[in-house]
């Protein structure tokens, strides 16, 4: 659904993500998700009479993982107060930084080859969270809210994009990337169905050639399907409306993923006056270079580059290859992958098992990267059915351990080459038909007698050493 | 008997820390409801304290350098459990659920906390008359104001009721209360003392500081509750420094600055008092040298747009939401309106407006910027001037403890009675008032050392100095 | 003088959430204008180039170490609510974006 010929679209993005502290901005409360309302508070995060903050020192190690990982320059910096009354921030006020961020200027380049500037990459607090009693669970309409301020001083890095994008699709392509590169950090879980990244999109179209248009803000786009439908709806708003002769206002619009539309939130007016100034119970943050360089030295490779390492394993890579590669690096979990090339395994049943098995387990400390490459191996190998090699894998994932071990206790013991020879010679006799058409040439009929060999073994045998068995007969 | 003899005492088994806690209760009863000093009486939680102070003597140990003495608070620190109203009715009935970290240190001291004390509203005042819950009196001349903001703590020493106190100064508040009730009052150096647990009224001038009958008093209250805080980023670092002993250092050899501009416009009688003091402290070995510091006249216009501005940021969270007062109306934003406009009182509003105004977009540069950069002149020009000299002196206030309702209609001539005491808050350093001499009425006038920061053991040598020749 | 105007008194009082009357706002016009009007002897001094001081001191880096302390109890932070509701504050209706 491209824009009419000769309209071009220009999107900045600004990305909101929660950095994955063990406390809040400020104060030693809990950072978690999901906790009882009104639990994770104190008197700094509920702003109460007399409290003050103090800044914490993993945020702004993580806020220069991000500042580092993104190419930006890490200067001295300040924190500002952003005034506006809001029931979901205690203070009545933001803590956030303004004309002096930690990090500024920057790019990211993106899987296609294209490069999108950042802007600044700047450290803020997080606000609470409203619920909103009535008919429609939303804010128009309801009668009532309720506030939950375990959210509230989470601490928050911004980053706001250049003006670069031009398509839906590299809007989603750079929001992608970005996650990925914030979880390779370690800064940012990357979590957009739990709100731990949310990205507010500045739309605005032109004729090709021209200087921008006025933009309007999508607020709060929490997924990425969400992110490129509502650009892709919002430019096509706007080029409709130039060219039925209307203008397009400033404003913040609303995506409302079940309809598919925007709507308009807020139109901007003069109203809007934070009264930025100083924080003055804060000091200035001027990161020494020592600090620097230790941040500097934690940081492993991007995603880029440990993506392109898995590729090189591989070879050639299928789409499906890739969706894996991309779920693993996320993961952080490419050592098992490597670990089994080193090993002279077999790295795409590696992938598979990591982008599958482990991913679904979120938790791997107890499998190690040696019971790991000998279950590949004994899979490869024909020792293990994928079933067995799957089931194996759940027990190392749960309960740690040797994969001989743990085949030996599940009963897993190989089938000796001549009970499978035996078993193959018998089904062969049983289903005659269906042999003289393998023999005629039907590779198709080998899944046919896997079928009846796992079902006679029940699920013990490997399907490569049955087909190995079949072609010896043929 | 001063506090640090009443400590001396109760260490030594030689008084209960109860029997004074039950002296002062009866003083605050005598006095309370004529003076409207204490807005609350802990009597409960003060007999239970020093209960257990004295267990602690029984048992042999070490109750701490303020043992059993009684100390009221200024309204706007937290005391975990005891009403905290900031004498205003948007915070009524406010209980905070932790305590300031001055109020930590008093109790691990052994102090008593007694109650708290009236206040102008959230601090923002000269006189005490804009406390929602009435104007505290003078203990020494009932028809005139105690001074302020932190007029009931002043009030507290003053009438005897409690030997110690804390209030708190933003750009005079304990000074110019110490100066107009005849009592010494201590400004320290802007992070000595942690804000934590003082509800602020302008973040960046604030600053927690101890009230006393003699200087020695201050100086030992200072020592205790002064000292870096982790829950103060603004906190200075460095170890707390060491005052009671310095208190005989005296002023030999010093060089002291009698600021020109420090007496401008300052009665008669109060001019008379500062320069008596002058020649008491050249008697004792100082040099004194008159000086002027032209930036001291743009202390006034700076600090009526910074503090306003910090304040109306610092004030924005009493929207009714969380704690407090609220008074409901239709929708949220008609509920935070409804509950300011009723909560806070004239002189709050006006503050918040002014500082809305001087920090809006259009104003920011011509006001609050600019009050910042004036800002940096007056630090750099007390910088100057210390460079050449090891204190200022001058007067705390132009004129003694006005009558009441004598400043209420004009603010700006209200505000000029701080007009000595703000460069200081400006510059973050270190000043005190002392008693010295008696204006109008007999009544007493009180003499301003001023210092770089950290300079406090030498304010309170010389402030010493002054005590001694003046009580003879 | 300031020239500070009535409209401009009753657009701040929106910003800091407080209803004034006709007579207050009569009242804050004359008294905030002669504040500023004295504010007018530093308006009027050149001070390009001269540094903004927000802090007395120039302390860097203050932070703390990442270690989870203590909340408060619930039960005792919603005590001091004006309204709370199933372990939440409650508030009328919020008009306006959703944050
Ligand atoms: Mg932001
Ligand atoms: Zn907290």
């Amino acid at each position: 659904m491209a824009l009419p010929e000769g309209w071009e679209m220009v999107v900045g993005l600004e990305v909101h993500t929660e950095l994955r502290t063990a406390t809040k901005m400020f104060c030693g409360c809990a950072n978690v998700f999901g906790a009882e309302a009104n639990t994770n508070v104190c008197p700094v995060c509920l702003g109460l009479p007399g409290s003050l903050p103090v800044l914490n020192e993993r945020a702004v190690s993580m806020a220069m993982a991000i500042g580092m990982a993104l190419h930006a320059t890490i200067a001295p910096s300040t924190f500002h107060r952003k005034n506006y009354f809001y029931p979901d921030m205690p203070k009545d006020f933001q803590i956030s930084q303004y004309d002096l961020p930690i990090n500024s200027g920057g790019y990211l380049d993106l899987p296609d080859g294209s490069r999108v500037r950042i802007e600044r990459a700047h450290l803020e607090e997080d606000t609470g969270k409203s619920t909103h009693l009535g008919v429609s669970g939303r804010i128009h309409g309801a009668d009532r809210s309720l506030v939950d301020y375990n959210r509230s001083g989470v601490p928050l890095v911004e980053i706001v994009s250049g003006p670069d994008i031009r398509s839906a699709a590299q809007a989603r392509l750079y929001a992608s990337e970005l996650r990925a590169v914030l979880i390779a950090t370690g800064a940012s879980d990357g979590r957009m169905e739990e709100g731990s990244m949310r990205i507010d999109a500045n739309v605005s179209v032109r004729r090709s050639g021209e200087p921008f248009g006025t933009r309007c803000e999508i607020k709060n786009l929490n997924s990425l399907r969400s992110l490129h439908r509502a650009i892709e709806f919002e430019a096509q708003r706007q080029v409709k409306l130039i060219e039925s002769g209307g203008v397009v206002r400033q404003e913040t619009r609303h995506w409302d993923e079940t309809v598919g539309a925007t709507s308009t939130m807020r139109v901007k007016e003069e109203a809007e006056d934070y009264r930025y100034f100083r924080e003055p119970d804060l000091v200035d943050l001027a990161p020494s270079a020592a600090w620097q360089q230790r941040v500097a030295d934690a940081l492993g490779p991007m995603p880029a580059e440990r993506r392109a390492a898995v590729v090189a394993l591989l070879g050639e890579v299928s789409d499906a290859q890739r969706d894996a590669i991309d779920v693993v690096i996320d993961l952080g979990l490419e050592r098992f992958v490597h670990a089994t090339h080193a090993a002279g395994g077999d790295v795409a049943v590696a992938l598979a098992r990591v982008a599958n098995e482990l991913a679904a387990a979120g938790d791997v400390s107890k499998l190690t990267e040696d019971a790991f490459v000998a279950t590949v191996a004994m899979e490869a190998g024909g020792q293990l059915s994928a079933t067995q090699a799957k089931t194996i894998l759940a027990d190392l994932l749960a309960s740690g351990g040797e994969p001989r071990a743990v085949a030996a206790a599940r009963g897993f013991e190989q089938l000796s080459a001549d009970s499978l020879g035996g078993i193959v010679s018998a089904l062969i006799d049983a289903n005659p038909d269906e042999w003289s058409r393998f023999r005629d040439g039907d590779d198709k009929l080998a899944q046919f007698f896997i079928g009846l060999v796992m079902r006679e073994t029940k699920g013990r045998a490997n399907g490569k050493a049955v087909i190995a068995e079949l072609h010896a007969r043929r | 008997m001063n506090a640090t003899t009443m400590a001396e005492r109760v260490r030594r088994g030689e008084i209960a820390a109860t029997a004074l806690a039950e002296e002062s209760l009866r003083a605050i009863r005598a006095r309370n409801e004529e003076l409207n000093v204490f807005l609350h009486v802990d009597e409960d939680g003060a007999l239970a304290t020093a209960a257990r102070v004295d267990d602690a003597v029984a048992r042999g140990e070490d109750p701490g350098r303020l043992a059993g003495v009684p100390i009221a608070l200024k309204d706007n620190l937290c005391q975990v459990g005891i009403p905290t109203t900031c004498s205003s009715r948007i915070l009524e009935g406010w209980r905070p659920p932790y305590s300031a970290t001055v109020v930590e240190r008093l109790l691990d001291a052994g102090a008593v906390p007694m109650g708290k004390t009236n206040l102008d509203e959230f601090a923002m005042g000269s006189s005490t008359e804009t406390s929602a819950f009435g104007p505290t009196r003078n203990p020494l001349d009932p028809s005139r104001v105690p001074g302020g903001s932190s007029g009931g703590s002043a009030a507290a020493v003053a009438a005897a009721m409690t030997p110690l106190a804390l209030g708190s100064d933003t750009g005079g508040s304990i000074r110019q209360p110490a100066a107009l009730c005849g009592i010494v009052g201590v400004k320290p150096t802007y992070g000595l003392v942690s804000r934590y647990g003082l509800i602020a009224f302008a973040s960046s001038l604030d600053q927690i500081g101890p009230f006393a009958t003699d200087v020695a008093d201050a100086a030992l209250l200072l020592e205790v509750i002064a000292g870096h805080d982790p829950m103060d980023s603004t906190s200075l670092p460095e170890p707390a420094p060491s005052l009671v002993a310095h208190l005989g250092d005296g002023v030999a050899g010093r060089r002291i600055g009698l600021v020109r501009e420090l007496l401008d416009g300052a009665d008669e009688a109060i001019v008379a008092s500062v320069r008596r003091a002058a020649s008491v402290l050249e008697a004792a070995g100082a040099t004194v040298v008159e000086l002027s510091i032209p930036e001291l006249h743009l202390g006034l216009s700076a600090y009526y747009l910074i503090a306003p501005a910090e304040a109306s940021s610092n004030l924005a969270r009493y929207d009714g939401v969380r704690y407090g007062l609220r008074i409901n109306d239709e929708d949220v934003t008609a509920m935070n309106e409804a509950t300011r406009t009723a909560g806070f009182g004239a002189e709050v509003k006006r503050r918040i407006m002014l500082g809305t105004y001087a920090l809006s977009a259009g104003y920011y540069d011509a006001y609050y910027g600019q009050a910042l950069k004036v800002r940096t002149q007056m630090r750099d020009a007390f910088r100057r001037a210390y460079r050449d000299v090891d204190m200022l002196l001058g007067a705390t206030t132009p004129s003694v403890a006005f009558t009441f309702g004598s400043k209420t209609n004009d603010p700006m001539a209200m505000y000029l009675s701080d007009v000595f005491t703000i460069p200081t808050n400006l510059a973050g350093e270190a000043a005190l008032s002392v008693p010295f001499g008696r204006g109008e009425a007999d009544l007493p006038t009180g003499v301003q050392l001023l210092g770089p920061g950290r300079s406090e053991a030498r304010l309170l040598a010389a402030a010493k100095v002054l005590e001694d020749a003046e009580r003879g | 003088m300031s020239g500070l105007t009535r409209a401009e008194v009753a657009h701040v009082a929106k910003l800091a959430r407080l209803r004034l009357s006709d007579e207050e706002l009569d009242l804050f016009t004359v008294q905030l204008a002669r504040i500023l009007d004295h504010a007018a002897d530093m308006q009027s001094l050149d001070l390009t180039g001269v540094v903004a001081t927000a802090h007395p001191y120039d302390l860097i880096n203050v932070v703390r170490e990442d270690v989870v302390r203590p909340s408060l109890d619930r039960d005792a932070v919603l005590a001091a609510a004006p309204d709370a509701e199933d372990g939440c504050f409650a508030v009328p209706r919020i008009m306006g974006e959703e944050s």
